[in-house]
């Protein structure tokens, strides 16, 4: 037969299966309350320079499914994951995946506080019940709260809020602060601005695309600072603990931070890390029950020790288990649900947890200091409580509405 | 800015353009003689690094880490030449960014089932540890002045071989007008392979230097391929001279200007510079082709 004939035969039965698979897509994902199963998306940057945190939070995620044998509130539970290459676009789109063909009930994340704010609206206008174990952005701790966002970490200024009454009991009076230069960096250095009664010798923030701080960490000597405070999360916070290391500065200039160091990435900065300190709401040597269960089963499973993300995220499972199981499986009374979660009547891994009227979490901020065992290995003890029942400034500018 | 501020930034920003300079010279020349865009080049950069940091853990040499890791990142390329890429050099440039980026694709999720997706260790070695004292108060890291010498060395060594030698003549002979020095006798195909073997060992290079200061992972490729076409675009595509002063100069206003302007503006400045002179002189600053 002639070659246009051909294309043409198969371009029609091309078309003719692409509509039949788009139907039995169609038909196949209107069934979601009949079946009674749980739908929980996690958005996150699976692929890119995060990788690592993203992968922390599904694996925090799943040990918590897990540990309610893989039924959330009784609830066959499905985890579907989507990458949002920490671009704010690509979250958006990742959302509306979710929301539209896989009709998710809940989505974990996104992490990374740009991208929270660009897909935050879209999540809560479509009444989807919202668990950030990472990101805790200001405007939505504050004016643009919603009732079906909830945070199981913390709110972006608290921990530096902290630091900054922290270090003003140890008599610092002149701080240098670096951060990236996004939501969570700005709400950060902005929240021990707040509570820091010193001078501040310098404020730097970096574009999120830079990983080699030298240029910046060699104008910390000349402002002449006693004390260096920054926010660099994952990847960022390897790279800055390194090479704040190498210029010998950490000798003279002490090093605080919060979130910016994990278990898992000590060995890659290496010993340059040991003497730097660290706000934290979490730590693996936390003394509870659960706590102690949790990082076992963690270390058993993965085959390494849990970071803070992994505990937020654990957290978050144990939350929406527990208040599932309150409403009784009922994932179509979201005024209810929302009011069991709320509850948070479960055990955290932190132990004490509840939640303040904007959804977000009051908790105790400890602080942790990286040391090198015996046996050679580095990890982050915990040295005292600065913070007890901490809560966040914005619970004042949030008017919660009724879902 | 003091005196000792302005010397240490200098360095810094030398030291980043030296770095950018071993990524760029494979990629102008392959560009400038092939004419054929290789998006995964930063992937040779992560390559390099990934193998440093296994063999280090394995053998605690990091001499030997570092020369298995280059000629490590230069096999895979030389390989991905001749395996693929020289079948599809006739083709647009539009199939060469989308074969090469769907190779980035690939090499990062290769690197991710081997390594992980977490960062894995590459320590300063011991004897570069610390800070020396270049000028009476002024101290700056061993590692990186290594890597100021590491990337000197090579520029060097590419100079007198591109410039005094026969080989070096055929280079230059190719990227000027590849079809001429075919004509009179050069085998282009196998000079190419090879020319894209050492480029893509340099990467590995710049790779294993750039590890012990920066983290080693998945997707560490990419911000630096980004900047090495920069860095060719400027320099002038198949010029090897080009691609070493453009380097110095994208790596200077780089860092000068992170810490002379607010974040926004500062990390866009080597944007501005090369936009800039593409409209004033497209062809770069030392173009290969007369």
């Amino acid at each position: 037969m002639r070659l246009s004939t051909c294309i043409r035969r198969f371009q029609a039965a091309g078309s003719a299966a692409l509509l039949a698979a788009l139907a039995l897509i169609a038909t196949g994902n209107g069934s979601r309350a009949q079946d009674r199963e749980l739908k929980i998306g996690i958005i996150g940057p699976f692929s890119g320079t995060a990788a690592g945190a993203a992968q922390q939070v599904l694996d925090g995620l799943l040990l918590g499914v897990d540990a309610a044998d893989g039924k959330v509130g009784g609830l066959k539970t499905t985890v579907i994951r989507e990458d949002d290459q920490l671009k704010p676009d690509v979250g958006l789109q990742a959302a509306n995946k979710l929301i539209e063909r896989d009709k998710v009930d809940v989505i974990v994340g996104p992490h990374y506080s740009h991208v929270m704010n660009a897909a935050y609206r879209t999540m809560v206008d479509s009444k989807i019940i919202v668990l950030s174990a990472v990101a805790g952005p200001s405007l939505i701790a504050g004016k643009q709260c919603s009732p079906y966002f909830f945070a199981t970490s913390f709110q972006n200024d608290e921990a530096f809020e902290v630091l900054g009454l922290y270090l003003n009991e140890k008599g610092y009076k002149r701080a240098y602060l670096m951060a990236p230069n996004y939501p969570a960096g700005k709400d950060n250095m902005t929240g021990f601005k707040r509570t820091f009664k010193g001078g501040i010798a310098g404020e730097v923030y970096t574009g999120l695309s830079q990983l080699d701080f030298a240029a910046e960490i060699a104008q910390i000597k000349s402002a002449n600072p006693d004390v260096v405070t920054i926010f660099y999360p994952s990847t960022f916070g390897i790279n800055f603990h390194k090479q704040y290391g190498q210029s010998g500065l950490l000798k003279e200039l002490p090093l605080y931070s919060a979130f910016s160091l994990e278990e898992i990435a000590l060995p890659a900065i290496g010993d340059v890390a040991v003497g730097t300190y660290q706000a934290a709401t979490w730590n693996f040597d936390n003394p509870g029950e659960v706590n102690k269960k949790f990082v076992a089963d963690f270390t058993k499973k993965y085959n390494y020790r849990p970071t803070f993300i992994s505990a937020y995220a654990y957290d978050a499972a144990q939350l929406l288990h527990a208040a599932l199981l309150e409403v009784k499986g009922n994932l179509a009374d979201k005024p209810a649900l929302i009011a069991a979660i709320e509850k948070a009547s479960f055990t955290s891994v932190r132990d004490k947890f509840k939640f303040n009227t904007n959804h977000f979490p009051i908790q105790d901020y400890i602080l942790l200091e990286v040391v090198k065992t015996d046996e050679g290995k580095l990890i982050q003890v915990t040295r005292g409580t600065m913070q007890r029942d901490y809560s966040n400034v914005y619970v004042n500018d949030c008017k919660m509405p009724k879902p | 800015m003091s005196l000792s501020l302005i010397v240490v930034q200098l360095l810094n920003g030398v030291q980043l353009g030296l770095m950018l300079f071993l990524m760029a010279s494979g990629l102008t020349l392959v560009l400038g003689m092939m004419s054929f865009i290789n998006l995964a080049h930063g992937s040779f950069y992560m390559i390099g690094a990934f193998i440093a940091s296994s063999l280090l853990a394995w053998t605690g040499n990091f001499m030997l880490s570092l020369l298995v890791a280059v000629a490590g990142a230069g096999i895979v390329g030389l390989l991905l030449e001749i395996g693929m890429l020289r079948k599809v050099y006739q083709q647009s440039h539009l199939q060469h960014v989308l074969i090469t980026f769907g190779l980035i694709l690939v090499f990062n999720e290769l690197a991710r089932l081997i390594w992980g997706p977490f960062p894995v260790p590459l320590p300063v070695p011991a004897l570069l540890a610390g800070s020396v004292e270049i000028l009476p108060g002024i101290t700056y890291p061993t590692f990186r002045l290594a890597i100021l010498l590491v990337g000197l060395a090579v520029a060097a060594a590419l100079y007198v071989v591109i410039t005094h030698t026969r080989s070096g003549m055929w280079v230059r002979a190719g990227a000027s007008d590849r079809a001429m020095a075919g004509a009179i006798g050069v085998n282009i195909e196998l000079m190419f392979s090879l020319l894209f073997g050492m480029g893509s060992a340099l990467a590995g290079l710049a790779g294993v230097m750039a590890g012990p200061i920066l983290t080693v992972q998945v997707g560490i490729g990419e911000p630096i391929l980004i900047l090495s076409l920069v860095v060719t675009v400027i320099g002038g595509i198949g010029s090897i001279r080009g691609a070493f002063l453009a380097a110095l100069l994208v790596g200077v206003i780089d860092t000068f200007g992170r810490i002379l302007f607010p974040p926004a503006i500062g990390s866009m400045m080597i944007f501005l510079l090369m936009a800039v002179i593409l409209a004033c002189r497209p062809q770069g600053l030392f173009p290969a082709r007369a």
